[in-house]
């Protein structure tokens, strides 16, 4: 078991395709978490920001960027970049931070605005080293071809069926109709979901989440300052940033192919059974354990593999587990009561940041709308293009 | 349309031979790994410290893992053409390299004649035109049935 860290406040921007510059969302979070916690900017040691790749270069010096926006303080600061999974991992440069006693107080922040439509490449030019230039230019795979890809493969392996994918959608819609941070607060129907037009077979339209503009912020600190500021809150217990072992035989976003099997034979553990699985073990808890998941949803049919990468149960069982009402607010486990991907869209380096701000409200017993009772032990999970792995465990 | 010259969309990823083309891969000649792309400087494999590469075809052919469509045109880099035709997208599963080799379906495929498990087979097809070239790259297909 590692050390824990305790989450003093958090703060989001609403989600939404506001058009302004990520910088604003970015300290508009930063500001509500800091008065969450009740702590002042200026006691703030050391910021994490996530990186936005998609903004110029304060985008990938965002700690400093935030920093200078929130009024120099000779804080220390540091930026990084996971692709999906970099809110992740500035919760654990943070954390780290805090563990090996450089600092007391840090303020976690990721924020971002992002173009309409696919995400494209990055960088401009011919590119024919980078994989992610040359998928789109070679193959036209977009991102939700892969997650096309990994759909059809549920329904040929396990019977999945379309009316399974919708049913997701139609829970997250659900779920995110109270969240005031949501962009998307429209309950749907199954059959308004079929009836959505098909982007990469068997998803449709209404399946594949969109990007967005969004901003979240944690303030982080050790126990000991947490016990003298607040009788009560929720710590973070494990913090999960695990790459693939070779050779991952599943394919990947940007990849071309997965890695040959023919002379090492893959691990037991795949990749993504592997993301949770770290976390648990830092926070020494298992699957079992857990009251709430926050679950990267990029498509509805990706939420019913994470079921299974997480443990809540096993492989091919996911389907029976959301017709079941199980992961439902109200049921035993309840995944993405902030209505997820699904109604918020992504915001890159922002999202993972949510997703622990969610687990937090729900930990404490203040999320309206959604609240799910009695919640303990929270997981957020999430993987980023090029190996990224991601999953926070909260613990009340 | 005849007269453009067929030319690779990326070079050396395939052999150009029309009638029986292979992707070209790269092998660790220490401890055995096939890579596509090819890999020729390290080995990926953690347990190995292969610095020696043989550039092998792949095999043609493979059993389907699973397969979606593209319904939107791409972002550029991709060409599409005006107006942008969908097209199907297959990853298969080479037995002799077990490894999972991605491509677009060959036209004329539907989606309802696609099943995991079957055999595909690799053949070369146009991925766009310009004035002088047709740029050509690998695509998937049902294998013919013996």
């Amino acid at each position: 078991m590692t050390g824990q860290v305790a989450i003093l406040g958090v703060g989001m921007h609403p989600w939404g395709k506001w058009g302004r510059n990520f910088v604003e969302y970015g300290v508009k979070a930063a500001r509500d978490a800091l008065t969450d916690a009740g702590v002042a900017w200026k006691d703030v040691e050391y910021v994490a920001g996530g990186d936005t790749i998609r903004n110029g270069y304060p985008g990938y010096v965002a700690g400093a960027t935030f920093a200078q926006a929130l009024g120099w303080t000779g804080a220390r600061v540091a930026s990084c970049y996971g692709a999906c999974a970099s809110g992740a991992q500035a919760i654990d440069m943070a954390r780290v931070q805090i563990l090996a006693g450089t600092c007391d107080v840090a303020l976690v922040v990721g924020a971002d605005t992002t173009p309409k439509g696919f995400f494209a490449p990055t960088g401009g030019g011919d590119r024919k080293q980078d994989p992610d230039w040359l998928r789109f230019r070679v193959l036209g795979a977009t991102n939700p071809v892969y997650f096309g890809l990994y759909a059809r493969r549920r329904m040929e392996m396990y019977g999945a069926t379309e009316s399974d994918f919708a049913r997701v959608k139609v829970k997250n819609a659900r779920h995110g109709l109270n969240n005031p941070n949501a962009r998307y607060r429209k309950e749907v129907t199954e059959e308004e979901v079929l009836a959505s037009p098909i982007v990469s077979d068997p998803l449709r339209l209404l399946e594949i989440c969109a990007t967005s503009d969004g901003g979240a912020a944690l303030v982080l600190t050790s126990m000991e300052f947490a016990r003298k500021h607040a009788s009560k809150f929720v710590t973070i217990a494990g913090v999960s940033t695990v790459t693939p072992r070779f050779p991952n035989t599943v394919i990947e976003m940007p990849n071309f192919a997965t890695d040959s099997a023919a002379s090492v034979p893959a691990p037991d553990l795949r990749f993504r059974d592997s993301i949770a699985a770290s976390a648990y073990a830092q926070a020494g808890i298992g699957a079992q354990d857990v009251n709430v998941a926050e679950v990267y949803d990029l498509s509805s049919a990706l939420e019913l593999d994470w079921y299974e990468n997480i443990g809540l149960c096993k492989p091919g069982d996911a389907e029976k587990l959301l017709r079941d009402g199980v992961t439902t607010v109200g049921g035993r486990v309840p995944v993405n009561p902030s209505g997820g991907l699904s109604c918020f869209g992504e915001a890159i380096p922002a999202q993972a940041i949510a997703q622990v701000c969610e687990l937090t409200w729900q930990l404490r017993g203040r999320a309206k709308g959604r609240q799910i009772e009695g919640a303990r032990v929270g997981v957020a999970v999430n993987q980023g293009l090029f190996g990224h792995g991601s999953a926070v465990v909260v613990k009340a | 349309m005849s007269e453009k010259k067929s030319v690779p969309a990326v070079e050396g990823w395939f052999e150009m031979d029309a009638k029986s083309p292979h992707l070209l891969g790269t092998r660790c000649k220490s401890c055995g790994t096939y890579f596509f792309p090819k890999e020729t400087t390290f080995c990926r494999n953690p347990g190995c410290e292969g610095v020696e590469f043989q550039e092998v075809p792949l095999s043609r052919t493979g059993t389907l893992w699973s397969f979606t469509s593209n319904a939107y045109a791409p972002p550029a880099p991709y060409v599409s053409p005006d107006p942008f035709v969908p097209y199907l997208i297959a990853a298969v599963e080479l037995a002799p390299e077990k490894m999972v080799v991605l491509g677009q379906v060959t036209p004329g495929v539907a989606i309802t004649d696609l099943h995991a498990g079957m055999t595909m087979e690799l053949v070369l097809d146009t991925l766009f035109e310009d004035e002088e070239n047709r740029h050509v790259v690998w695509k998937w297909k049902p294998a013919a049935t013996a």
